[in-house]
């Protein structure tokens, strides 16, 4: 069952990654980040880090899609240019994939857990938001309210960056 | 056993791909938008391997540190798309080859 939902899933989230690396329109562009992010959310609810999807789909698949959909309809950007794909920039690329996937397991048996197979409901919880706030809130308070810090200067920049007449 | 039972080394080698994909998206393409969407996968990488990692061992505190990754992508968006809005009106393209008024 875990294996069926990861590759399923693997499957669907490099595809749409690739689609959005290869599509020119930016509309498609950022249908195709929707649903990768989806995706990944999915990832995470197979990974029993239950809070960490919700925040993936409300923060990344909201709030930032919404966010890059205003942008191209204030820009009124169009496609790009077609360009050449190179026959040894595909096989580098796929090379490197390949290497990358190699890399990965490596470094992957560097781990105490690296033979431990994936089994739903064994994870001891810590992926709700009751263990995730008790950790938030007590031995990462101070970076949690720096990063309101970090929010309100974000803020303030947008809105500086944004005005019409920056001589005032 | 590759395909029946799902380990580390499979969400590790998922998210380098990803991070690959990513990476070429920002070397290759040319309007700033995309490159920035290629940006958000470059953190979605580096957030699923967190997770895996702190799933298979047991630990809480990297979903933690994905909490702030998330964060900071959000401000890091909001900010980055300002200064699209901004170059664009001064410069009417947001093509990165096209914007070379800083260059030496």
């Amino acid at each position: 069952m875990e294996a069926i939902f990861f590759w399923a899933l693997a499957v669907g989230l490099l595809v749409s990654a690739t689609a959005l690396v290869a599509f020119r329109n930016p509309v498609t562009n950022a249908v195709c980040l929707v649903v990768a992010l989806v995706m990944q959310a999915a990832l995470f609810i197979t990974l029993e880090s239950f809070f960490l999807a919700a925040v993936q789909v409300i923060v990344y698949a909201g709030a930032v899609m919404v966010l890059f959909l205003f942008v191209i309809m204030l820009l009124d950007v169009r496609e790009e240019a077609r360009r050449r794909v190179s026959w040894p920039l595909l096989v580098g690329v796929v090379g490197i994939g390949g290497g990358a996937v190699f890399g990965a397991t490596k470094i992957s048996s560097l781990f105490p857990s690296s033979d431990k197979i994936l089994h739903w409901g064994q994870s001891g919880g810590g992926g709700g938001a009751k263990e995730l706030g008790r950790l938030l809130f007590t031995s990462y308070s101070p970076l949690f309210l720096t990063t309101g810090v970090l929010l309100l200067v974000a803020t303030i920049g947008v809105v500086v960056l944004c005005r019409k007449d920056p001589e005032v | 056993m590759i395909f029946g039972e799902v380990t580390l080394g499979h969400y590790l080698a998922l998210s380098s791909l990803l991070f690959l994909i990513g990476l070429a998206g920002v070397l290759l393409r040319r309007s700033l938008l995309i490159v920035m969407m290629s940006l958000e996968l470059l953190l979605n990488a580096a957030n699923l391997a967190l997770v895996a990692v702190g799933r298979f061992q047991g630990l809480p505190d990297p979903q933690v540190a994905v909490f702030f990754v998330i964060t900071v992508a959000a401000a890091e968006v909001s900010l980055g798309l300002a200064i699209l809005v901004a170059i664009f009106r001064i410069q009417k393209t947001t093509a990165a080859d096209q914007l070379s008024t800083l260059r030496f």
